[in-house]
């Protein structure tokens, strides 16, 4: 019980953190209609700028590194991740209004691969580590009612308290405050969202900001752990099935759909993949939002839009 | 019906404290002095001359109808006025101020709201959410209290929602106020466009063919809606529609446009008894 438990734990964990990348793509795409290829390239950028900016930033002001100097780094990364969002908006979006969206997803493709070359040049391509002085050492909790107690790694426990905080304040954000309505409408129709007096303008640069925030949280908690380098572009991949399972319009999806996948992995990891030769954790989360598909196209929680043709 | 909408609609007003036309009660129609005057505007779509130097004039609480046959320019000079379009060349006054161009934002500031040909709704949204976006510019309090749902934020959340309520009552669609629009018929989601303008209090409604596409009945119904708007909130309304009968029924004055020029304008008798204006719906004989 003990065992299964750990590893039910680990899942869920994992799966916070699958889930935080998933909500940047369900965040642009709620809010744009489009699907963000360049989700990956920002969370690599957001995080290179981050782990060179908590380098630098103690050498420009003469300070010990600290607590205030990786504040100071959060707050230089965010305003940059801003100011790419607010590129982004001037230099392709603002000539695509009225669109097709397959011409936005070209854009952000080509977002994606812009970002990936800018980063390193600017920043430099070597492995960066990144440390927020989150608590690395595993715990054992539970030991009252197991023999040997459950071990977990406090690391994960955090960012998933992160995670799970960021969910709950953007979905406020959507449901709740007009500038919400006003992103959701502007995902729908551009023209009817110009008629009535929303600036589409401002509102691309308010989501992709978020977005860019949301990148650097995940490009922070990812990159603690893994470091950051090139292949941290790729954790983007693993949140692919996360949002196809949660459904593309739902930030509680995205969450849920995320505990799904990392719990399934690991589970099946560890009790199927004896049987069955093992490798499952790798093609576990597509084979699993291969057979949703067939089911609920629009995912668990995504919105079903009937056309009307 | 009439009168109890209008003072449904006018308490709602005075209890959300919102301010606008929805205040005054109905009295009989009086049209007022010209509240949007068009001049001489051209549009060019690189050779395409979509509209070739239109003057009319819209005068305050009455129904100015657009017509004309497939092709005329109704919608691109409707989408001049609105700000989507630049026209190359004239001018617009809008209640004294005048623009060479429109900007989207600034005229739905100004008073302008509209619906659209092929509809435009937020089809993911709710009817209700769909209405509440026409809200969205008179909407003032602070992101973080709207976040919270607290205090001055909560009380104007409310006021607003109330006043979506009063159009969803106006349009009898009370029914459907939780669905997703993008499940209704069509001849509904006709009515919650008109709706999502109608929220924005609007001086001027810009219509583009609220009535394509619809059965008799639900011509008649629309009919209704926009003959109740333009009686009780005294809105000007530009219509632009292709049912001759409803245009000659309802409209107090009509431009006729053929080919992107003006070819007639005035009472509906009047343009009815227009030689160019039968020639251009009719066809000439040679």
């Amino acid at each position: 019980m003990g065992f299964f438990l750990e590893t039910l734990f680990g899942g869920l964990m994992t799966g916070m953190l699958y889930a935080l990348v998933a909500l940047g793509f369900v965040l642009i795409f709620k809010a744009s209609g489009v699907f963000n290829f360049a989700q990956g390239a920002m969370v690599l950028f957001a995080a290179l700028a981050m782990a060179r900016f908590s380098e630098w930033i103690p050498g420009w002001l003469g300070m010990a590194p600290g607590v205030l100097s990786v504040l100071l780094a959060i707050v230089v990364s965010i305003l940059i991740m801003v100011g790419v969002a607010w590129l982004i908006e001037r230099l392709a979006l603002r000539h695509l209004v009225n669109q097709e969206p397959i011409t936005l997803l070209m854009a952000t493709l080509g977002i994606a691969y812009l970002l990936d070359g800018f980063g390193p040049m600017i920043f430099g391509s070597a492995v960066y580590s990144i440390n927020v002085g989150m608590p690395k050492d595993p715990v054992f909790i539970l030991e009252g009612m197991f023999e040997g107690g459950v071990l977990v790694s406090l690391e994960d426990f955090y960012a998933a308290g992160i995670a799970a905080a960021l969910v709950a304040a953007l979905t406020v954000f959507f449901q709740f405050t007009k500038t919400g309505r006003a992103l959701r409408a502007v995902a729908d129709d551009h023209q009817a969202a110009q008629s009535i007096g929303i600036p589409l303008a401002r509102m691309w640069v308010i989501v992709w900001s978020v977005a860019g925030v949301v990148a650097l949280v995940v490009g922070i908690i990812w990159g603690s752990k893994l470091g950051v380098q090139y292949s941290l572009s790729l954790v983007a991949l693993k949140a692919l099935p996360v949002v196809i399972l949660g459904g593309l319009t739902s930030l509680p999806g995205a969450i849920i759909g995320g505990l799904i996948i990392g719990v399934g992995e690991k589970l099946s990891e560890v009790y199927l993949g004896p049987m069955i030769g093992g490798g499952i954790e790798n093609w576990f989360a597509y084979g699993l939002a291969l057979a949703l598909l067939l089911v609920r196209p629009q995912g668990l929680f995504g919105e079903k839009i009937i056309d009307r043709v | 019906m009439n009168t109890i909408a209008t003072e449904k609609i006018a308490a709602g007003a005075r209890q959300t404290g919102a301010e606008g036309q929805f205040d005054s009660s109905s009295g009989a129609k009086k049209i007022g002095d010209v509240i949007l005057d068009v001049q001489n505007i051209s549009l060019r779509f690189g050779g395409v001359k979509a509209l070739t130097d239109i003057s009319f004039n819209v005068r305050e609480h009455e129904i100015r109808s657009i017509i004309g046959p497939n092709g005329a320019g109704k919608s691109s000079m409707l989408n001049c006025i609105n700000g989507v379009y630049t026209p190359q060349e004239g001018s617009i006054t809008f209640r004294g101020q005048t623009f060479s161009h429109m900007n989207s934002r600034q005229v739905a500031e100004m008073g302008v709201a509209r619906t659209f040909q092929n509809l435009a709704l937020f089809k993911g949204m709710s009817v209700i959410d769909n209405i509440m976006t026409g809200r969205n510019l008179k909407i003032r309090s602070n992101l973080l209290l709207q976040a919270l749902r607290w205090g001055p934020a909560e009380r104007e959340e409310i006021a607003h929602r109330e006043f979506v309520e009063h159009i969803i009552d106006f349009l009898e669609i009370q029914a459907h106020r939780k669905t997703p629009v993008g499940q209704l018929p069509y001849g509904l989601q006709k009515r919650v466009d008109l709706g999502r303008a109608l929220a924005m209090e609007p001086q001027v409604l810009l219509l583009d063919e609220p009535m394509a596409g619809m059965n008799v009945e639900e011509k008649q119904d629309m009919s209704r809606f926009i003959l109740d708007v333009n009686d009780e909130f005294g809105t000007t309304i530009v219509l632009i529609e292709h049912d001759m009968g409803v245009v000659m029924d309802i409209s107090d004055r009509v431009v006729v446009l053929d080919y992107g020029k003006k070819i007639g304008d005035g009472t509906p008798d009047e343009v009815r008894g227009n030689e160019d204006v039968i020639r251009a719906y009719l066809g000439t004989s040679h």
